[in-house]
């Protein structure tokens, strides 16, 4: 595991989720440093998505969860956003009876500096232009990708300091994969932290500086992102070699 | 641009507002009955409008509806009837109904906040009824709200000494009670009205729009759903709570049987029927399944009785199958309503262009 730092951005101990009596997530513990682009790879139902929504707030969880010097377990997960942590939920969530650019606005619900906001907006679009195309469009007539990169954007609008992204290529086409993923490398190239829940382990390694690697509800390897690419039991387990 | 006359907006308006206001003295002519058919109106109006914010706009099916509507209806006729000897003035207790059913409104939704779709339903289904039960129920050993023989003679409404049963006659012209019930219920009718506008375009809005399409995503833009899901149970109450205390200045009885499961279903057939989320929809909803019956009432017996000579189908019987055939007509072609919401009819419409 990553060297213990003092004040890293986000780090969970011993964080633990269940469902009923099922865990799914059992007791681990890893850290996001500022700048960092992570990802959390792993087999469907390794408790991957379970450690995103706990992180969010948005399923119950035991464990700490420090974020800056907040413990993010004892705070509501609608008093997130304006502390700069922001979830694209897994399969998109975008509200489809919105439009676009309706969409766009909820992502700064909690903000009231209606100029900034306009100006996060425009650079939003130059960052995603179909979404500026599709504006006026109703979420819910949007394709897959669009969708996606409109989730994104809207947790754009939030000015997040840490972006969590669960499964982003879920059920693209891999042309529409390849620029989500790019959408990713920008926003990360532009400093916010990004840590990314992804079943397409080569994209997600080959994207990120570095990774956890979960099975079964525990994280059973964390390295560097080149050296999970080339470590055999990575290469046979999710990489198909 | 069309080469039509533009008359300017205030015309328009102003000749409504004519309208309106003439409206009971026209009525009059056909018959009493008549202004209090258009005064029920405006009541399923006001519960309407109130439920539309807990279905339309903030997606949560309520099922009880009618519980708050009994709530003020109960707390006129409590504190404004021989039952306990106590007369206290429309202007303390119709504000003290709104507020006891929105407060009804918060403590009956506070339980259910975890439960959607369906399970919501059933549970509301369950509130309303035990609202009903209690008050059938608490006659004994204290009777507060003596059973279901219900309460009699409640004080209608009385402002500056005027008395809204009988009939007074100013510049002329004769105004019976249920007239001058409409001019105070078209006064509450335009406030309503404002507030589920202002509503509707307001950050509140949005965050009920925001939670009815996707909780989680609202929860993730930083929405408190909880407080804001039960803001929206408690508005709606406490709308349902200004019209049940009308109704009970307006009928001078309540008793329990005014408030069954049926009621509430009406009430939801005319959010559904309008337009779910558009106030202009609902509004329009309602005041079609207020009067259709009506019109049917005066119309089936008497068509029936000229063509056959006697009574075949009752008005009652033939409403349901009435009913019934708008509901199949409207999901077959107007699945959104009479007058969808905005965003609704967006979404309908591109959806054909993008079919086409």
């Amino acid at each position: 595991m990553n060297s213990h730092q003092p004040y890293a951005l986000l780090e969970a101990l011993n964080l633990d989720v269940h469902y009923g009596g099922i865990a799914a997530v059992k007791g681990i513990s890893f850290a996001v440093e500022e700048g960092e682009l992570v990802c959390l790879i792993g087999a469907n139902g390794a408790g991957k998505t379970s450690t995103l929504k706990a992180l969010a707030r948005m399923i119950p969880a035991s464990g700490e969860i420090h974020y800056r010097k907040e413990r993010l377990d004892q705070l509501p997960s609608h008093a997130l956003i304006s502390r700069g942590l922001a979830l694209v939920p897994e399969g998109r969530g975008v509200f489809a009876r919105l439009t676009v650019a309706e969409n766009l606005a909820m992502g700064a619900y909690h903000r009231n500096d209606t100029a900034e906001i306009a100006a996060d907006l425009n650079r939003i679009y130059a960052l995603l232009p179909r979404l500026k195309e599709r504006a006026e469009q109703v979420a819910g007539t949007l394709s897959g990708g669009e969708q996606q990169m409109l989730a994104i954007g809207r947790a754009l609008m939030g000015r997040p300091t840490l972006l969590l992204l669960d499964e982003p290529s879920m059920g693209l086409a891999p042309l529409m994969v390849e620029k989500v993923f790019e959408v990713i490398r920008t926003v990360a190239a532009q400093g916010v932290t990004i840590l990314l829940v992804e079943q397409n382990a080569r994209l997600a390694l080959q994207t990120c500086t570095r990774g956890y690697v979960m099975e079964s509800g525990k994280i059973t390897l964390a390295d560097t992102a080149a050296n999970l690419l080339a470590d055999p039991r990575v290469r046979a387990a999710y990489l198909g070699e | 641009m069309k080469p039509y006359v533009r008359f300017p907006r205030w015309f328009g308006l102003a000749l409504i507002a004519l309208a309106l206001l003439l409206l009971p003295h026209l009525l009059t002519q056909v018959g009493t009955a008549w202004v209090r058919i258009a005064n029920f109106a405006i009541l399923f109006i006001f519960l309407s409008l109130g439920l539309n914010i807990v279905v339309g706009m903030a997606g949560l099916l309520d099922l009880g509806y009618v519980a708050f509507y009994a709530v003020g209806a109960y707390v006129w006729a409590l504190l404004a009837s021989p039952h306990f000897g106590l007369h206290m003035p429309f202007w303390a207790i119709l504000p003290l109904g709104a507020l006891l059913a929105c407060i009804a409104g918060a403590v009956l939704g506070a339980p259910t906040l975890r439960l959607r779709g369906d399970y919501l339903a059933i549970v509301t289904l369950g509130f309303g009824e035990i609202v009903r039960i209690f008050m059938n129920n608490l006659s004994s050993p204290f009777n507060i709200t003596n059973g279901p023989k219900g309460i009699t003679r409640i004080d209608g409404m009385n402002v500056a000494g005027m008395n809204f049963s009988a009939t007074d006659t100013f510049l002329g012209i004769p105004f019976s009670g249920p007239t001058k019930y409409y001019y105070v219920l078209l006064l509450l009718l335009l406030l309503v009205i404002v507030v589920n506008l202002r509503l509707q375009n307001s950050r509140i809005g949005r965050a009920w729009v925001a939670i009815r399409e996707d909780e989680l995503a609202a929860k993730a833009a930083g929405i408190n759903t909880r407080n804001v899901k039960l803001l929206a149970f408690a508005m709606g109450a406490s709308f349902g709570g200004i019209a049940g205390g009308m109704f009970a200045a307006m009928q001078g009885f309540v008793s329990p049987e005014s408030f069954v499961l049926h009621e509430s279903i009406m009430i939801l057939a005319m959010v559904v029927l309008g337009g779910m989320g558009n106030v202009w929809g609902v509004i329009a909803g309602a005041l079609l399944l207020s009067f259709v019956p009506e019109l049917l009432r005066y119309t089936v017996e008497p068509a029936q009785k000229a063509l056959f000579g006697k009574m075949l189908i009752e008005p009652e019987v033939l409403r349901m199958l009435l009913f019934g055939m708008a509901l199949v007509l409207m999901m077959r072609f107007r699945p959104a309503g009479l007058w969808p919401e905005s965003r609704h009819k967006r979404e309908m419409s591109e959806m054909k262009e993008e079919a086409a």
